[in-house]
């Protein structure tokens, strides 16, 4: 009767190590050699990997390499920050009424349907429209717009666990609500919400590149990966000098594939087998 | 009634309602070998919608004495579940009172009754959903202790451990493992350590072994009853097994849809149940001994009758929906004696010999 959790596995390291070396060249960016994400180099523009240039350049002579690094703080801050407004919101609010029932879970649920409501795009570009675009604006607006989306979730793990006899146990004992919450409905809704959560991190980043296509994501000449693909495919860009849209792009498939692999093989792992009686 | 009783009395339980109104707690009640703990009175647990009600216990009333080990059986949907829950106040009573040591478990604030029920602890029936999955054993263990911050966590831990060994569990190897690594008779250990960690005066056991093998049933009810010895915790013992409970109890109280048929001292009861119903469930007990058949404490009761016969089939029917609970007795449609009367009034519990009461117009004579 040893531990019976599944292995993560070789790929879960290798995509974590990718994870984390986004988020380390993102944080470090500025201590790292390379030039500024706006500095233009006239002696090199539209060129292919080179040596000064690993990645090459775009029409404008800046650094692909650097605009991708730079691009990836807002990538991960709109993703990662968004999805932790919604999860710490929508989480606890999940928990509350899946723990509850009645009129608690009622009102919340209510409340839910109502974000819900709205198509998320459309309605993150008429605030962006009004409101401005700013990364912490951005990252406001797509977590409030998670929070239906994680609640959701969490309520119905929840559920799945507020009516076993471990919870009414507890009460018996005499703990309080909170603690309930924290230490015995947290720990098991914890592994699928936080793999639910790394897709939806995805799923922001994703989002983010197709504000960028509609021109409301940060400013430029900020670069994101979004921008940075919007301007791989404009100005007849594709044709002249793919490599624009192709590394953008490249990061940001082989994130949202780490991501995904990382959340799937953690669910996995921390899955409890039942079935073993 | 209770009035008239001799004050010596032992484990005198509740009869009519009506008796228990005017008894003050702790007079009366006071007998040779032990004083009233819990006193269950007009206890009525109703949920769902108004349309949709369900009616899980109506008007139970009686009395448990301290140290004594009460049955409490009935087949599924009988309400002996819910009335065990709400006795713990894990599901609070629509209407009714527990008094529990004399103090009205339902008049008391929030903080009041975390702390007053602590001193009811529950055993449950299923043994994957009573343990937390992610937490180890000794953590589930010591979690009572953690709850109310007693002593420190290496106090703790030793407290914990100690409990472990005194229920049969190695608190150094199995201690360290998570719910899902053990067998069901060792989750069923775990909860009787983690309920008894705050020396509970009355321990709930809700179908403790129902979940188990045999050979482990009888393991878990020794165990039980070697630890009600060591502790002095009275017990309330829910099943749906007449045998097991049979081996447990003291006294045994007979549920169904929601009311109290029967309560009587476990032999008394066994050997001349006065409800048709006890009768009924205890002729269904398979025998042991394929020579000798199924059990028939009815055979020859009345001249005419053919062994079993009428009592063994009254209990092929459905049991009726607890949403529409039939008019006066609630066992008339699957009686056969049922008559008239029984659907238009209902029995009230009434006390036929010395501690044995039963709900019904028509009791068996022996």
């Amino acid at each position: 009767m040893g531990e019976s959790r599944r292995p993560l596995g070789a790929l879960f390291w290798v995509c974590l190590a990718f994870i984390v070396l986004v988020i380390l060249a993102a944080a470090l960016a500025n201590f790292l050699p390379i030039p500024s994400p706006t500095a233009q180099d006239y002696a090199a523009i539209n060129t292919g990997p080179s040596l000064h240039h690993l990645l090459g350049t775009d029409d404008l002579g800046r650094d692909l390499l650097s605009r991708i690094i730079f691009g990836a703080r807002v990538s991960l801050v709109i993703g990662f920050g968004s999805i932790a407004i919604g999860l710490l919101i929508g989480g606890t609010l999940g928990l509350l009424a899946g723990f509850r029932g009645g009129a608690t879970d009622a009102v919340i649920n209510a409340g839910s349907f109502v974000i819900l409501a709205f198509p998320p795009l459309l309605a993150i570009v008429v605030i962006v429209a009004f409101w401005g675009r700013s990364l912490w604006k951005l990252t406001l607006i797509i977590g409030i717009a998670a929070i239906p989306q994680l609640f959701r979730v969490i309520r119905a793990s929840t559920m799945s666990y507020a009516n076993r006899d471990f919870i009414t146990a507890a009460r018996a004992m005499g703990a309080s609500t909170r603690r309930i919450i924290v230490r015995e409905l947290l720990p098991n809704v914890a592994p699928s919400a936080i793999s639910f959560a790394l897709v939806g991190v995805a799923v922001v980043i994703v989002l983010e590149g197709s504000l960028a296509f509609l021109g409301l994501s940060v400013s430029l000449p900020t670069p994101s990966w979004g921008n940075i693909i919007f301007e791989g495919a404009s100005n007849n860009n594709l044709q002249l000098n793919p490599f624009i849209a192709l590394w953008p792009a490249l990061a940001m498939f082989l994130l949202l594939t780490s991501l995904n692999i990382v959340g799937d093989r953690l669910r996995e792992h921390f899955d409890v087998r039942e079935g073993g009686l | 009634m209770e009035g008239s009783q001799p004050a010596g009395t032992p484990n005198q339980p509740v009869g009519t309602p009506t008796g228990i109104r005017n008894q003050p707690a702790g007079t009366g009640t006071e007998g040779g070998n032990g004083k009233e703990i819990l006193r269950v009175e007009h206890l009525v647990v109703e949920y769902g919608p108004r349309r949709r009600r369900v009616h899980a216990v109506s008007d139970v009333s009686f009395l448990m004495a301290e140290g004594e080990t009460l049955g409490l059986v009935g087949e599924s949907g009988s309400g002996k579940s819910t009335t065990g829950r709400a006795i713990a106040h894990v599901q609070p009573p629509t209407s009714g009172h527990v008094y529990f040591d004399g103090i009205d478990l339902g008049g008391l604030s929030t903080g009041r009754l975390r702390r007053a029920r602590t001193q009811i602890q529950m055993v449950f029936q299923d043994p994957i959903s009573s343990l937390n999955p992610r937490r180890r054993v000794r953590d589930i263990v010591a979690e009572p202790l953690a709850i109310w911050n007693t002593g420190t966590a290496a106090q703790r831990a030793q407290r914990a451990a100690a409990m472990l060994e005194a229920v049969g569990i190695d608190p150094v190897t199995v201690g360290q493992r998570r719910p899902q690594q053990l067998s069901g008779g060792q989750c069923q250990r775990v909860s009787i350590a983690r309920a008894l960690m705050l020396e509970p005066r009355l321990l709930v056991c809700d179908e403790p072994v129902s979940a188990l093998d045999v050979s482990v049933q009888a393991q878990i009810l020794n165990l039980l009853a070697d630890l009600k010895e060591q502790h002095g915790f009275t017990m309330l013992f829910i099943a749906h097994d007449l045998a097991v409970v049979k081996s447990i109890s003291d006294r045994v109280a007979v549920m169904y849809l929601g009311k109290l048929c029967e309560l009587a001292p476990a032999d008394t009861l066994y050997d001349a149940p006065l409800h048709p119903y006890t009768a009924a469930l205890i002729s269904s007990v398979p025998s042991p001994d394929p020579e000798r058949g199924p059990r028939t404490p009815l055979a020859g009761r009345t001249a005419g009758m053919a062994g079993t016969g009428p009592v063994a089939a009254a209990l092929a029917n459905e049991v009726p929906s607890p949403l529409h609970p039939p008019s006066g007795c609630r066992f008339r449609t699957r009686c056969a004696y049922a008559a008239t009367l029984c659907a238009r009034e209902e029995p009230p519990m009434r006390q036929l010999a010395p501690d044995h009461f039963v709900a019904c117009h028509f009791p068996l004579a022996h």
